[in-house]
């Protein structure tokens, strides 16, 4: 939802950003107020993952150039743990596998630590089992999930929304969601989308990055950018999702190059 | 990332102190008047001086073995002191001990006095090859169980110790373990009689303390028919930049239906950073099933020591007997670890179960080396062999070197191995929910050994948690 008055959760002004010595973001801009749902779509190779890493604080990622505020604050300062507690989520599109830690285990410390950051309680292994098991229920998940290792042989559907579980766990002010519809058949896409939209409130923002216009049609974007070679060269509304699915991303290179 | 993962597994050694007490030292080298004189020193009777001397005889016949995927310069054996104790006095209770020992073990956190008591466990403490002092001995002796150093053993129940000494490592077993054989100073003797369940785990802390003065404890556990024990070894060295050499046997017997748990924690003095120092650990530990339905279990930390070469293993000769083997190794650095175990399947429906977890990190050299063997008689015999290998960095390595050797056609053989590594993805995948990379480490790290752990007892378990998490702890960022 678009509310003019809303405050300004995320502000990236003219960021350059490089792997492995190689520059992927040149001078991207965006501006995300709380309430909002953004979709990021583009070719491969356009910057879209290299984005969600940068601002989720990957060390392989170096920042080159310009600046990201969250909530005003310079985000750049601040290493990956503290951005995760003071409110930024990532939804991996390749999620790893750790063995030998169980889920709960995971959920748990990562709940607690979110906690302790942001001056709440924590909660014992009892409480929290209650909170999980009915965040679990929203995603339709089997709660011996709970008990098996995180990710550990969960197929790419599980891992998905075993992402969204932890969304739903640490309450983010902005999420990341990057590729979370790839792999899913569509009877877990509604479940995970409905689920991405019961934890939307005014006071939240999403960022949505994905090829497909699909996802776009359960959660429904305020925006639509569409990014080539490391910058947003076009934004429109949800209509612009549907004009790309139809004519690809040519006319919109093309005239952004032009 | 990589300097992060530097620093989480680049601790100093914290237990790099030497105690100042004057030893009585023999002078260095290695010959015939030597053994005669460690057996003069602790009065041996004849038959143990000539199984020294024959051990001695072997092991001059000996090659150094180099098949270990261990690489060490050339060990001068002539150079070592095989003879150093505190100067003997005469000790009736802990009051007597000389303080600096207690000061020591206070730094170690050694639960000796009052510690001992409250944990309920029986401490023979091991101090530069002389045991110093020996608790709940008598408490233990009202079930008829003898635990007290081998010394002691020796000369108190010599027809015990001769019956079983070298009867599951004969004396020319191995290069080191006829090195052992010939000039073993002390250990620990257990002897559980039939069907006694020893009511409190055993435990001995070992201390390597004199510069120089290589170390060559013997252990013989004997458990009798029915009988059960749980025997805890934890060990730590002080600080040196010369190497030191530490060749132990560890003899364990189980007879009809009897159970031999054995657990150690090791954390010797590791070289430093640069692979100075540190010492070489060449253990010969086996433990033989002697009777039926028998059983004898390993558990093993290992995260010190510059070089580890051991195997713990067991010959499983009674029928329907039951090996077990499950060990965390932790190498950093420039450590190399060789170590695994022998299931040696000879009896009838004999079970064994080998649980490896390897962990490199540094530029250490970690390899898992086993053997599964099934004779021709083993009829039913079945084990399963899981190796686990976890990479810290990209400069350490992991081996397995698995064999397995049967020569019987029911027998049934599981293997099973992985290889991972704690890589920038997970890492950032536990910071990226708030998690920071030293928890990161330690919860991957303890998920990872968790088989093993389990096996622990209790307060060992906290131990083992503990010591990797010193070596894994360290400022991030």
């Amino acid at each position: 939802m678009i509310n003019a008055n809303a405050k300004v959760l995320l502000e990236v002004r003219d960021l350059r950003a490089t792997v492995a010595g190689v520059e992927i973001l040149k001078g991207l801009n965006l501006t995300v107020k709380a309430g909002e749902v953004h979709a990021i779509m583009g070719p491969n190779g356009s910057g879209k993952s290299t984005f969600s890493k940068v601002i989720s604080g990957h060390p392989a990622y170096e920042v080159t150039g310009g600046e990201v505020l969250f909530e005003g604050r310079n985000l750049l300062e601040l290493e990956a743990e503290e951005r995760a507690r003071a409110g930024v989520f990532l939804g991996f599109q390749y999620p790893v596998e750790i063995p030998g830690v169980t889920n709960s285990a995971f959920l748990r410390l990562a709940y607690n630590t979110v906690q302790g950051a942001r001056g709440k309680d924590e909660l014992d292994p009892l409480e929290f089992d209650d909170l999980v098991r009915e965040k679990a229920q929203l995603l339709e998940m089997d709660p011996a999930f709970l008990d098996r290792g995180v990710n550990e042989g969960f197929s790419g559907g599980e891992k998905k929304r075993n992402e969204i579980l932890q969304m739903a766990i640490l309450e983010p002010l902005l999420a990341i969601l990057d590729e979370t519809d790839s792999g899913l058949d569509i009877d877990a896409l509604r479940i995970v989308a409905n689920g991405v939209n019961r934890l939307h409130t005014a006071d939240t923002a999403c960022i949505l990055v994905t090829h497909y216009q699909r996802l776009l049609t359960y959660i429904v974007p305020d925006y639509v950018h569409v990014m080539d070679a490391g910058r947003i060269v076009k934004t429109g509304d949800k209509a612009l999702a549907l004009e790309l699915e139809e004519r690809g991303y040519d006319w919109v290179v093309n005239a952004a190059a032009a | 990332m990589s300097s992060v993962l530097d620093n989480l597994v680049n601790q100093p050694y914290k237990h790099g102190f030497v105690t100042d007490i004057e030893a009585e030292t023999a002078p260095r080298g290695l010959n015939e008047d030597i053994i005669r004189l460690i057996s003069a020193k602790k009065n041996e009777p004849q038959w143990l001086l000539d199984f020294r001397l024959k051990a001695y005889e072997h092991w001059l016949t000996m090659p150094e073995p180099h098949w270990a995927n261990v690489h060490h310069p050339k060990i001068d054996f002539q150079d070592i002191i095989y003879y150093s104790a505190p100067k003997p006095k005469k000790k009736k209770s802990m009051d007597e001990v000389d303080p600096e020992l207690l000061k020591t073990f206070e730094k170690l956190g050694v639960p000796m006095n009052e510690r001992a008591a409250l944990a309920g466990v029986a401490v023979d403490v091991i101090f530069d090859s002389v045991s110093v002092a020996t608790t709940y001995k008598e408490k233990l002796a009202d079930v008829g169980i003898i635990f007290c150093s081998i010394s002691e053993a020796v000369r108190d129940h010599p027809d015990l110790v001769r019956q079983y000494l070298g009867s599951v490592v004969p004396v020319g077993d191995n290069y080191y373990a006829a090195l052992n054989s010939a000039v073993f100073t002390d250990g620990s003797f257990c002897f559980i009689p039939k069907g006694v369940k020893c009511p409190m785990e055993l435990s001995t802390y070992f201390r390597i303390n004199t510069q120089d003065s290589g170390q060559f404890e013997r252990t013989l556990i004997v458990a009798e028919e029915g009988a059960s024990v749980s025997y805890l070894e934890g060990c730590t060295a002080p600080k040196f930049d010369t190497n030191q050499l530490h060749a132990a046997v560890v003899e364990l017997v189980a007879l009809d239906r009897a159970d031999i748990k054995y657990s150690t924690v090791q954390n010797w003095y590791a070289g430093d950073e640069n692979g100075v120092g540190g010492i070489y650990n060449f253990v010969t530990k086996r433990g033989l099933c002697k009777g039926e339905g028998s059983r004898i279990s390993w558990t093993q930390v290992e995260t010190g020591s510059a070089i580890t070469w051991k195997y713990p293993s067991c010959v499983l000769l009674g029928d329907n007997s039951v090996g077990e083997f499950y060990s965390v190794a932790l190498t950093n650095h420039h450590q190399q670890a060789d170590t695994g175990t022998k299931m040696i399947h000879i009896g009838r429906n004999t079970k064994s179960t080998i649980i490896s977890k390897g962990i490199s990190a540094g530029q250490s050299n970690n390899s898992y080396r086993g053997l599964v063997k099934v004779g021709p008689k083993a009829e039913g015999a079945r084990n399963f062999s899981q190796c686990d290998s976890m990479l810290i960095g990209a400069k350490c390595s992991a081996s397995t070197f698995p064999y397995i050797d049967v020569q019987n056609p029911a027998a049934q053989v599981e293997h099973e191995a992985t290889t991972s590594k704690i890589g920038e993805d997970q890492l950032f995948y536990f910071r990226q929910r708030g998690i920071g990379a030293e928890e990161a480490v330690s919860m991957i790290i303890n998920g990872f050994c968790k088989e093993v752990f389990q096996q622990l007892p209790m307060e060992f378990a906290v131990e083992a948690t503990k010591l990797l998490g010193i070596k894994l702890e360290g400022s991030v960022g």
